[in-house]
């Protein structure tokens, strides 16, 4: 083992570099959550028993004596989660999609052995024949720019030497060794990076006012309780680049004077939560989390902490007072977390992804960076993009990209409900989770930054963006949002707690068809009192996806309160299924698909649907070949 | 007290143990403590208290303020069902639906009564590329259906019973 303090990043490096050099290929299977779910360790355990079976050499530890001759490894998400599992093949950087173990064989033999390709499992852009072999070529990386995801997705997260080889920690040296507190914060600051997490705060700001404050302890905290339904930027991260947190983690301790921290993530993410604690022990074990780090007089201890699955802690002050062990319930600001924080004492809270991005400020220094981006918002950001696209999954853009780059080139096209591509369909954007807002066609060729969202009404928020077709109903996701901040309401403010279970009873009227011309009237009187009665974010922003949805789509609304029709057929109260005789062929299949029996009629006669049972789940009405059964 | 009992009471003090009696990490605590019962037993929540030196209502207010804690026993299997905005708009209601209507069960009345299967929705487990979601237990299900979420209820419910 490595004593500590005298850590050598380039001996580590160079060792990494010659084993790395001694293989002949590699084998780097994405193990995010999407692929692990799709069967991703199925696939590896097929690779090491094929290997076996053919005495080919195929190694999971890189650094062991006799290394294989390829190299089996593991990667957080690559992004491309709709294509999953993925499995590519260095050097070549071929990208397999839609990996089964059944397919493992056919690798080995053509491409491993042979350097040929296995064409059925390259992908194909939708509806076109050319192989896309490797990411180069595939449209969805191919507008991306991967910066804070760059190493995501290819360095092995569980190993902290591959990412010392890759350069990191150098940037913490450089910082530990040879910059003082006060530089550091300027650097930042006049990167001109701002908070990721949603405000979009100028982190260096938030940075030099706890510096500013004078106390015997301080605090850095990383705020990875990434809540957002529709949002896993923060989790791609953890799981995929742990040691880029815990770098950027060690930068902002030493510009603010703070020698002790916590990495707060999510419950719900346990794969998250077992990568960072195994980044931090790595990182101790080599000496570089600890007393004297780097041989200076800097001393950094970090914890991992779990979240227990309460939305509200993303906000600081209710994440402080969990930390502390209680109930995670937001307080008054000022004072400020960077005057009095946890235990009173000054603390910066960064979100994962600023966080990360700091090392490759450091690196490349502010004047680099701001080449990236908007004027007013430099760098990157990660969006998760989901919902009626081709292709799910998680993108990184500079600001300043449009929605139509991001939606109808990155992500695919829109897709109708039978995952067709059809760009007509679109009907709205869903930006910044249960804060943010709806945007439209009329904004798809908008640059996107935290101004230009904000003079919108919607937000940058964590970066979910989650696309809806005409099939959606914009009243009922206004309502879903409504019923989640809802249940996620502390409970403190009255308003909070009262006023949105009220706005969601209205909604609710006008879903069912009990609304009349006061329901509109009152609900924008309660949004007003809501957003000016709550003490956090969460309470200020509630009403937005709703006032959002009602100026976007005020005829929708109206339909559904004057003439008590939802446009989209969504909401069950405001229609009824039926089977038009003359088109039903008496098929049966519907009668079999339907969950409740609720459909009856012989083979090859005309099926009804027994209004009274059936609970209007539309099952049948997608399964209908035939077009027979109507929403009315 | 029985043999399983006694065993766990000793897991229940080398938590406490392990962790110095440190109210500040109350939420550490009942997390591992859930692990060794499944729930947060009302007695033990009180001796917890007792033993951190703070009120049995701070520990019952911290065990209800978080989701991931539960006060009554859950069931073998636990179906988490996906309700986030990926998941919403593709259609996870109709899943749940389905679900609950199959088990006999709804929001409020949420495990089985023979102790089986524990139906809960989740905000986002995070896997929005595979909407809808479904996960039960530890097991990720992407781009459910109904139908098929129920296929996966009555394989289980087969294995139950030949286990009988």
């Amino acid at each position: 083992m490595i004593t500590l303090n005298k850590i050598d990043l380039d001996q580590i490096s160079l060792a990494y570099n010659s084993s790395l050099e001694k293989i002949s290929g590699r084998i780097i299977l994405c193990a995010g959550t999407a692929c692990v779910a799709n069967g991703a360790y199925k696939i590896r355990d097929r690779f090491l028993e094929v290997a076996r079976a053919k005495e080919l050499s195929i190694s999971m530890e890189i650094q062991k004596e006799n290394s294989g001759d390829y190299y089996l490894s593991k990667s957080g998400c690559q992004g491309f989660c709709q294509m999953g599992p993925l499995v590519t093949i260095l050097p070549a950087n071929i990208l397999y999609t839609r990996v089964k173990p059944e397919d493992v064989e056919e690798i080995i033999d053509k491409t491993i052995i042979k350097g040929e390709l296995v064409e059925r499992l390259v992908y194909k852009a939708p509806g076109k024949e050319t192989l896309c072999p490797t990411p180069k070529e595939i449209d969805f990386y191919k507008k991306q720019r991967r910066f804070v995801l760059k190493d995501c997705g290819i360095v092995d997260p569980e190993d902290i030497q591959e990412y010392i080889s890759r350069g990191g920690y150098k940037n913490a040296e450089k910082v530990l060794k040879k910059m003082e507190p006060e530089e550091v914060c300027q650097e930042i600051l006049e990167a001109g990076l701002r908070g990721r997490g949603g405000g979009g705060f100028p982190t260096g700001r938030k940075w030099a006012l706890t510096l500013k404050e004078k106390s015997n302890k301080k605090y850095v905290i990383c705020n990875g309780d990434e809540g957002d339904p529709g949002a896993f930027m923060d989790r791609s991260v953890m799981e995929g680049n742990p040691h880029s947190v815990i770098e950027g983690m060690i930068i902002a301790a030493k510009a603010i004077g703070a020698d002790e921290g916590y990495v707060y993530v999510r419950a719900e993410y346990p794969l998250a939560v077992a990568r960072m604690k195994k980044a931090v022990n790595d990182a101790e074990s080599l000496g570089l989390l600890g007393n004297g780090i780097f041989n200076s007089d800097f001393n950094f201890k970090l914890h991992v902490m779990e979240g227990a699955g309460a939305f509200v802690c993303g906000e600081e002050t209710a994440l402080i007072s969990s930390i502390e062990g209680k109930r995670g319930m937001p307080s008054p600001k000022p004072p400020y977390p960077a005057q009095k924080g946890l235990w009173g004492k000054p603390t910066v809270i960064n979100n994962v992804e600023t966080l990360a991005t700091i090392p490759l400020i450091m690196n490349m220094g502010h004047a680099e960076f701001r080449k990236i981006g908007t004027e007013n918002s430099p760098g990157t950001k990660t969006f998760a993009v989901t919902g009626h696209v081709a292709n799910t999954g998680l993108i990184e853009v500079p600001f300043g990209t449009t929605l139509r780059e991001i939606i109808m080139e990155i992500a695919g096209g829109v897709t109708d409900n039978n995952g067709n591509i059809d760009n007509s369909k679109f009907k709205a954007v869903q930006i910044g989770g249960p804060s943010g807002g709806c945007l439209t066609a009329e904004h798809l060729d908008m640059p996107l930054d935290f101004d230009s969202l904000k003079s919108v009404g919607a937000m940058v928020g964590s970066g979910g963006l989650v696309v809806m077709n005409e099939d959606t109903c914009m009243v009922k996701i206004a309502a879903y949002f409504m019923q989640f901040t809802q249940n996620e309401s502390c409970g403190k403010c009255v308003l909070c707690r009262e006023g949105t279970k009220q706005m969601l009873n209205l909604l609710n009227d006008i879903t069912k068809g009990k609304a009349d011309h006061n329901t509109l009237i009152l609900l924008d009187e309660l949004a007003e009192a809501v957003k000016a009665g709550s003490l956090c974010a969460l309470g200020k922003t509630a009403p937005s996806p709703v006032l959002s949805t009602i100026s976007q789509f005020k005829e929708e609304y109206r339909a559904h309160v004057e003439d008590k029709k939802c446009p989209s057929g969504n909401c069950k109260d405001l229609l009824e299924y039926k089977i038009v005789p003359e088109l039903c062929k008496g098929c049966r299949l519907c009668a079999k698909k339907c969950p409740s029996g609720a459909i009856t009629g012989n083979l090859k006669e005309a099926h009804i649907i027994n209004t009274e049972i059936c609970t209007k789940c539309g099952i049948c009405f997608d399964t209908c070949k035939f077009k027979a059964i109507v929403k009315e | 007290m029985s043999t399983q009992a006694a065993l766990n009471f000793n897991n229940l003090c080398e938590i406490l143990e392990k962790h110095n009696n440190d109210p500040a990490k109350l939420i550490t605590i009942l997390q591992e403590i859930q692990e060794v019962y499944r729930y947060l037993p009302e007695d033990i929540m009180t001796f917890v208290a007792t033993s951190l030196g703070i009120s049995p209502a701070k520990v019952y207010g911290v065990a209800t303020f978080y989701s991931h804690f539960a006060l009554k026993p859950k069931g073998k299997y636990v179906i988490k069902l996906c309700d986030g905005t990926a998941c919403h708009v593709k259609k996870s209601t109709a899943i749940l639906e389905a679900l609950q209507t199959r088990l006999g069960l709804n929001e409020k009345n949420n495990t089985s009564s023979d102790g089986i299967f524990t139906i809960e929705t989740v905000s986002c487990l995070g896997a929005c590329g595979l909407a809808p979601v479904v996960m039960i237990n530890e097991e990720v299900h992407g781009a459910m259906t109904p139908e098929l979420a129920l296929k996966e209820i009555d394989k289980i419910i087969q294995q139950e019973e030949n286990k009988q």
